[in-house]
Formats: C-alpha cells, structure tokens, sequence
C-alpha cells in the first residue's frame, strides 16, 4: 500500500468520524445533561458534567402533575404490547393468504392492500374518531390498540408476504400430502419459518407505537391515561429552566428501550430497511 | 348418478379435477378465514371512515350537532379565503421541496463515503442511523427546541466564537428551518437504502472504465449515478409521502401553535387545529381530502418524470 492510499484512508475515517460526532453531538449533550445540577445545564457546552447528580433522575420518576413518571412508561409497554401482538397476529395471517392461498378476487384484494399503504391516515382520521367516540372507547387505549387487530398497517402484510414467497412451496406440498389443511399449514410451518420477518414487524411496531404522539394526543386527555410522549411533553409546558434537568432525564429514559432493541437487533433492521424501505 | 358414470368413462383427469375443485374451494374458506381480521379492518377502519370523510368533507359537522350540508362550500373556503391554509401550503412546500432533496444528497454523499469496502462500516452505519431511530421521537424534538431557543446549546457555542445569534425557534424567518434542520439528520434509513444499491453494482464496470481511462468523477456521473437512479426513485416517492404528512416535529417546535406568525404551521398541524382545537369536523375533512390530492398529485408526477431520467437495468420491464 502506498503512503498516498494510506493518507487518503486515514483522511477518510476522520471524516467520517467528524460528521458522526457533529450529528450525535445534541443527543450525547442531553445524556451528559442529565446528569448536571439545573444551573450548568445552560452554561456548559461540554459533554462530561464538572459536577455529576442523580437529583434529575429522581425529581423526574417521582413524576409531573401529580403522576409518577413510571405510571407513563407502563401505560406505553401496554400500549406498545398490544400493538405489537395485534399486528403480527393479523398481518401475519393476511400474508399467509396472500402469498399461498387461492381465492376469487385474489389480484383485487392485493392491490388495495397495496393501496392502503401509500393512504395517508388523515382520510381516514375523522370517522375514525368519530366511530371510537361512539363505541365510548376515547380516553383508553383501545383506539391504539385495536386497529392493529385488524391490520390495518398494511405495510407488515407486504413485508411479510415477500419473506413467505422466498420459502420452498415444497414444504407446503409435503404437508398437504401428511393431510395437512391450511390451518395448520400456516401454523406449523409458515409461522415457524416467518420468524426474521415477524420480528422486524415486531421491532418498528414497538418503535413506531412507543413514538407516536398523533393518536396518543387524539385519543387520550386524562393524565392518568398519559403514555410517554404525552407525559414527556408535560415537562415541556412547565418550561422554567429549572425543569430542563429532569425534562433530559426523562427523554434520555424514554429513548433507552429504543436503543437497546436497537444494539440488540441489528441485523433486523439493515435488512429490513435495506430490503423494503422501512422508514427508521 | 351422472357423473360416477362420467368418472368411469373419463377416470384420470375428472376425479383430478373435483379433487381440485375441493382443495380450492377449501382454500377459499381458509383464505376468507385467514384475511378476516384485515377484511373487517379494510372496510371498518379504511373504506368505510373514506366515505364517511368525503362526505363531511361536503358538510358542516362539530361532533355535537349532526352535519349540515354545504355542498362544495369547505372546498372554496380553503382555497379562496382561508389564508391561513394558503400559509400552511406555502409552509408544507417550503418544508417539502428543501428537506428531501437535501436528505437524499445528504445521505447519498454518507453512502459513498462508507461504500468500498471501508474497515468498520458496520459500525460507522449503526453510529449513522441512530438519528433516524430516535429523531421521530417527541424527545429529541423537544431536544431540538431547546437548543435552537435563544440560550440554548447553538447559540452558546456561536456565543464562543463571538457571534450573537437569534432564538432560532421563535423567529419566523428561521423557525421552520429548525424542523428541516431536524428532517434532514435524519438521513440514515435513505443512507442504507443507498448503501445496499451500492453493494449490487458489479466491480467490473468500475474495472472496465478505469482500464478506458475514466477518473472518479466520470465513473460516478456514467456509472454509479445511472444505476443507483431506480434507489433515488423509491427514496424520493418514499420521502416525499412521508414529509407532507409531518407533524410531531412542528408540533412540539412551536408547542402545538404552528408560530412564530404560523410559521411552522404545516397541513398536518393545521388540520389538527381545525379538527381537535375548533372541531371543524367538515372543514378538516376536506383537508384532508385535499392533502390526499396533493399527495397522489406529487406522486404521480415524480413517477411521470421517472421515465426520462430513471434507468432500469433490465430495460424497464
């Protein structure tokens, strides 16, 4: 290797590294942030706290508005678990029939499948607040959860349409011939081999429940009834400087699940976006 | 009795037939079965709630009272009276046509720097998505409001170098700028889908063209370039969708008003207010409608456009 190629490598990794700690620097400021008392919150720049403190961490669990920060992230978990299971149980079983079954007005279904993905939800938004108003459901998580029940993320279905059509139809055939009906068909050998892309349905379900503020704001006014994003923004609203400290101690707590499935399942999600263009 | 008569005539391939006829009628019940969940879905929450809103789009409805019909009358509204809809066009367009472009050569810049067998792209890409694994949520939008404000970290850092900066959030001439400052960090899921493109263009035309004496440049304007156009494609219709339909990064920027002067006051944002703030049921509903026909309308001319400038490998099939 010549010292130019040489020279132009290290040049590269400095770039490289530069541009990532340019980009990351606001989100490892919050993190160093929250563990600074309230006043050096604003008159440090730097990273490492002169002085560290756990007070923010504490002040920010004990909560806002008479509720306890926790309540907030177990409101999220059932809310993001409900989501979760609804979407890879229904889509699942969508996919299933799309990818292997037979059936009359096969080709029309699909296309609108397809088109319900590209729909953006506010055609649908009023009736569907209207609806849940009279079902009694506003102010619970019902209109969070359920939808998802039905598959109505449609993206999951097509995700997982194209990991069934890459599995040998063999499988099927050889079942078929045991005496195997659809049912178990899709039970015991679709399912079980689906798993790669029922755990990418799995992980942006979470995420994408877990941040989304829109129908968290639509549907749910009692406090008590608050899941993170909604409780995190109370913080905002008493926005006196000394509330900044437990403000990022709460944000830094709410972006940890995130990035823990994150490290953990990598690989889920290059080849998830790489592959279908999931939005991160 | 017919047809016991018709299979001992024609064994073979009738009985195969009906065996057939069976298994495809069984599997129709099963499909049926399986797609239930998403049928019930598909008209309860989808088809249905879409004629339900073109028709409130017609009508004048506050939840309290039932609708009263206005006929087209939402429609004229918005387009010949409410300024403040034309402001909020003129917001989502500005937000639109500067944060995708500078998102997609944002991240395909990133894309060619790690591509090439680069040691620890692994890494260097997990460091590069993780603005997009939490840029959408209301944490670092909130971040972002602080320190863009007026003693927030920007301005302190400026502050170093002796330079005295505005409240970036709270001046209408910077705040939305701040929110496509916030969209175009977020460049690491168009950056994989870039760095995935990469990875299937054969070495040889790079082989090929240098032996004819191509330099970098021309190698990235007649090579890269021309087959990475069908991945701009599909980032850019994906980019394009998602960004007219942005919200939680205006709303909390600006603390759910749309301000400074409606500055960030996006269609998404806007039509919040009517439906949730003022329960212009009608009126969002036709918003939301005509968010719909911008959207198919952008859709439909960068697919129109595609023809002259996307090149597919295998000729277009």
């Amino acid at each position: 290797m010549t010292d130019s190629l040489r020279g132009t490598i290290w040049l590269k990794h400095a770039v490289t590294i530069s541009i990532a700690f340019i980009m990351l620097y606001p989100v490892l400021w919050m993190v160093g942030s929250s563990f600074k008392p309230g006043y050096m919150i604003f008159s440090e720049i730097g990273l490492w706290p002169g002085q560290w403190v756990w007070s923010n961490y504490s002040s920010g669990w004990t909560g806002i508005q008479g509720q306890p920060f926790p309540l907030f992230l177990g409101n999220s978990l059932l809310v993001s678990a409900g989501a979760v299971l609804g979407n890879v149980i229904s889509c699942s079983m969508a996919a299933y029939a799309f990818a292997r079954l037979r059936f009359r007005f096969k080709a029309v279904a699909f296309a609108l499948m397809l088109v319900t993905i590209m729909l953006p939800h506010h055609v649908t938004l009023i009736p569907q607040y209207i609806l849940f108003n009279q079902l009694n459901w506003i102010n619970s998580f019902l209109p969070l959860i359920a939808p998802k029940w039905l598959a109505t993320d449609a993206f999951f279905i097509f995700l997982i349409v194209q990991f069934i059509r890459g599995l040998p139809r063999e499988l099927d055939e050889a079942a078929t011939i045991d005496g195997c009906g659809p049912v178990q068909i899709y039970w015991r050998i679709i399912i079980p081999l689906s798993v790669p892309a029922l755990i990418t349905t799995t992980i942006f379900t979470f995420l994408w429940t877990w941040d989304d503020f829109f129908s968290q704001l639509i549907y749910l006014s009692d406090v008590a009834k608050f899941t993170v994003p909604l409780g995190l923004r109370l913080f905002l609203d008493s926005s006196s400087q000394s509330d900044w400290g437990p403000m990022f101690a709460m944000s830094v707590l709410s972006l940890v699940p995130c990035f823990v499935i994150f490290i953990v399942c990598q690989k889920y999600f290059v080849e998830g976006i790489a592959t279908s263009g999931l939005k991160g | 009795m017919d047809h016991s008569q018709a299979v001992s005539a024609e064994p073979a391939p009738l009985a195969k037939k009906r065996t057939r006829i069976r298994a495809n009628r069984q599997q129709g019940w099963a499909a049926l079965l399986f797609l239930s969940p998403w049928l019930v879905g598909l008209v309860l929450l989808t088809l249905g709630p879409m004629a339900a809103s073109l028709y409130l789009s017609l009508t004048d409805y506050s939840v309290l009272e039932a609708p009263s019909w206005l006929g087209l009358a939402n429609y004229k509204e918005l387009f010949v009276d409410d300024k403040l809809f034309l402001k909020s066009l003129q917001v989502t367009f500005t937000y639109v046509f500067v944060s995708v472009p500078l998102k997609l050569i944002f991240a395909l810049a990133v894309a060619l720097l790690l591509n090439k067998g680069m040691r620890g792209l692994g890494i260097y890409r997990t460091v590069y998505y993780i603005p997009s694994l939490l840029g959408g949520s209301i944490a670092i939008a909130m971040l972002w409001r602080k320190m863009l404000g007026g003693d927030g970290l920007v301005n302190q850092v400026l502050l170093k170098l002796g330079i005295h900066a505005p409240d970036w959030v709270a001046n209408p001439k910077y705040a939305i700028y701040s929110i496509v400052m916030l969209s175009v960090w977020q460049f690491g899921s168009s950056m994989i889908i870039f760095l995935s493109g990469l990875k299937q263009i054969s070495g040889d035309y790079y082989e090929a063209s240098s032996v004819d004496g191509a330099g970098k440049i021309r190698q990235f304007v007649s090579i890269t370039l021309p087959i990475l156009t069908p991945v701009i494609f599909f980032n850019l219709v994906m980019q394009v969708i998602t960004s007219f339909q942005s919200f939680t990064q205006a709303f909390v920027i600006s603390n759910g008003t749309g301000g400074p002067l409606n500055s960030t006051l996006m269609y998404s944002l806007y039509l919040y207010k009517k439906g949730f703030a003022f329960f212009q049921m009608g009126y969002a509903s036709a918003m939301a409608w005509v968010l719909l026909a911008l959207i198919g309308l952008f859709t439909f001319l960068v697919f129109r456009s595609s023809r002259a400038w996307v090149h597919y490998e295998d000729g277009g099939r």
